[in-house]
């Protein structure tokens, strides 16, 4: 593999891997959401 | 801004937390036009060098990560605050997959540099005593226990697991290895459009990291706010049941 091909699967990996987690947390703050009344979701 | 009850969404995003992944998003954008195409390669490294747009920018994201668990730890052992605790624990977690992402890219950065994925060089050994202290972390932190017990023992680890970022940084110096010094520092010789794409990469990195916490830290809040009902639904069912209890003995 040359170097672009190293340097593709980096990107790739990272990008992957962020977007993924960004996609299970969005997913479970949902699910968590519905399970609490309005009032109790204020985090502040 | 506080909404009223019937406005409260059911998901964790805000106007806030959209303007802010709309900006990281837009910079995600720039910063790999910047890096596979503007720059131009190495004169060491040659291509393999675009890498560092990646591998030191989530390096400084975990590290920024694990000083907001322990600032939060230290905060919670001094305010006993729910608020910095969520804090802690999110910035662990947000911490430590950025702590993945750096080994990864690092690994894959090293075969085309060095020839070899993996050696246990001083800063890669260090760096992967890291990632396992803070995997304890979270581990320790989901042992069943009280709430107070549960928060005093992993911020104690986290106290200790910091220890060793600052053996990470210094190791490069430390001692001899095959993983390079410093990028950014008053004697490297990174600059012109390599070092504006890097600080660019690293910012950007930064606020992706923001936006991912603000978020983890909504669904930590949101996980002991269900626990909390779920333990307060038990308790009333068991007086519920020792009340009819009390009725029907004669």
């Amino acid at each position: 593999m040359n170097a672009w091909g190293y340097v593709t699967v980096g990107y790739v990996l990272v990008f992957v891997v962020l977007f993924a987690y960004a996609v299970h947390v969005l997913v479970k703050g949902r699910t968590l959401s519905k399970q609490v009344p309005p009032e109790n979701r204020r985090w502040m | 801004m506080i909404e009223s009850e019937g406005m409260v969404p059911a998901h964790t995003g805000s106007r806030a937390t959209r303007l802010l992944g709309l900006a990281t998003l837009a910079g995600i954008a720039i910063v790999l036009v910047l890096a596979l195409a503007v720059t131009g390669p190495d004169a060491v490294q040659g291509d393999a060098a675009r890498l560092i747009y990646l591998h030191v920018p989530v390096a400084v994201s975990m590290n920024v990560g694990f000083g907001l668990c322990t600032l939060g730890s230290v905060m919670w052992l001094w305010k006993k605050s729910r608020w910095w605790d969520t804090v802690a624990v999110s910035a662990a977690e947000v911490g430590l997959v950025f702590t993945g992402l750096t080994l990864v890219t690092g690994m894959v950065w090293g075969r085309p540099t060095w020839g070899v994925y993996w050696t246990w060089d001083a800063r890669l050994t260090t760096f992967s005593l890291l990632f396992l202290l803070y995997l304890g972390y979270l581990v320790v932190r989901h042992l069943p226990a009280d709430v107070e017990v549960r928060n005093r023992r992993s911020a104690y680890v986290a106290l200790l697991a910091f220890v060793d970022v600052p053996i990470v940084y210094m190791s490069v110096s430390w001692w001899r290895g095959l993983h390079q010094t410093a990028t950014l520092s008053l004697s490297s010789t990174i600059s012109g459009l390599m070092l504006f794409t890097l600080v660019l990469a690293i910012a950007v990195s930064l606020m992706g990291f923001l936006w991912l916490l603000i978020h983890r830290f909504r669904v930590a809040w949101l996980e002991d706010e269900v626990e909390t009902a779920g333990l307060d639904l038990a308790i009333n069912e068991r007086r519920a049941e020792a009340a009819v209890m009390e009725v029907s003995t004669p």
